[in-house]
């Protein structure tokens, strides 16, 4: 599998990214500038990480949305090549529109930093088929901004077709019926807030994100 | 609402420069149903401190816009549309100040 990941400036999980995808396909991922206009020959997927690109000015990934690299991101994405979008990725997936709704304040206002407990609501999607329907797993989160919000017709579509990948088991930050993480209408596009590459390995204290790599390795190649 | 700039030429005379920039104002504001986790909390701040009677407190973002002339009202839109407001959650509202 050839992964680029995307840097904004602000970005700060790229390099947590870069590791968990290097253990995952054994293969280094390219570091892909916002500047650039496209992505390296061949890649057949797009991680976009977390952090506080741009500052967080206007809205949080307002401004990555709009950069030059996002233009080839979405062509990508629209010829199927899997994104994921983790933290600001996905709040810049929501501003691209390749996701529906918005992530807003935290219901609480507070920056939420903590292992949640998610459930795996949909275990066929690219990102989820090394996981059971109904699991539950542990992923941290790290974030202000991560309260979704879609209108009512959205939110009963997102329900109806699957497209909920993982739902919070406990109060996080306010998020509409729970959403932790949703997929795009042709399933593949991925955007959840915690952090699956923050546990990977053993020292991280869990191991449950390592699966949704090692699931998508298995679809993509 | 009238802007004008006063420039100091030579001896401190003012005079009112022609050709001003035109300015416009958007206002961003978030759509009536969304939750505004800062406006409640602003609320609850002046209540704190002893204001009573506000029933309600919506926080939104105002925009200055300094614009060549001749920017039409249909581009400002687009702007609102493409960056300054995000329609999924905010409306917006332009004003436009006329230059003096």
């Amino acid at each position: 599998m050839k992964s680029a990941v995307i840097v904004f400036p602000g970005s700060n999980c790229d390099r947590d990214l870069a590791v968990a995808l290097e253990l995952v396909t054994g293969r280094k991922p390219e570091m892909v500038w916002h500047r650039d206009t496209e992505l390296p020959d061949g890649t057949d997927f797009i991680g976009i990480p977390g952090g506080f690109s741009y500052g967080d000015y206007l809205r949080s990934g307002a401004m990555a949305a709009r950069s030059p690299v996002m233009r080839a991101v979405k062509d990508a994405a629209d010829r199927g090549v899997p994104v994921i979008g983790i933290c600001n990725g996905f709040q810049v997936l929501t501003e691209t529109g390749l996701l529906p709704g918005a992530l807003m304040r935290n219901a609480g206002l507070s920056f939420v930093c903590r292992p949640v407990r998610l459930r795996v609501e949909n275990s066929q999607s690219l990102f989820t088929s090394a996981y059971d329907s109904g699991e539950e797993i542990v992923f941290p989160v790290a974030h202000h901004d991560g309260n979704y919000q879609a209108d009512d017709d959205t939110l009963a579509r997102l329900e109806s077709e699957g497209r909920i990948a993982f739902r919070y088991l406990e109060e996080c930050n306010g998020s509409a019926r729970n959403i932790a993480g949703i997929l795009g209408s042709t399933g593949n596009v991925l955007g959840l807030m915690p952090h699956p590459e923050r546990v990977v390995e053993p020292a991280h204290g869990g191991t449950d994100g390592r699966r949704l790599f090692e699931g998508l390795l298995e679809t993509v190649s | 609402m009238p802007l004008f700039r006063a420039e100091a030429i030579g001896a401190g005379t003012p005079i009112i420069s022609v050709g001003d920039p035109m300015k416009a104002r958007v206002f961003v504001t978030l759509k009536s149903g969304v939750l505004d986790p800062q406006g409640k909390a602003i609320h609850h701040a002046l209540e704190g401190l002893g204001f009573s009677g506000v029933n309600d407190v919506r926080a939104g973002k105002l925009i200055e816009l300094d614009l060549d002339d001749g920017t039409s009202d249909s581009e400002i839109e687009d702007m609102c549309r493409k960056l300054l407001a995000n329609i999924v959650i905010e409306n917006f509202r332009v004003e436009r100040l006329e230059t003096a």
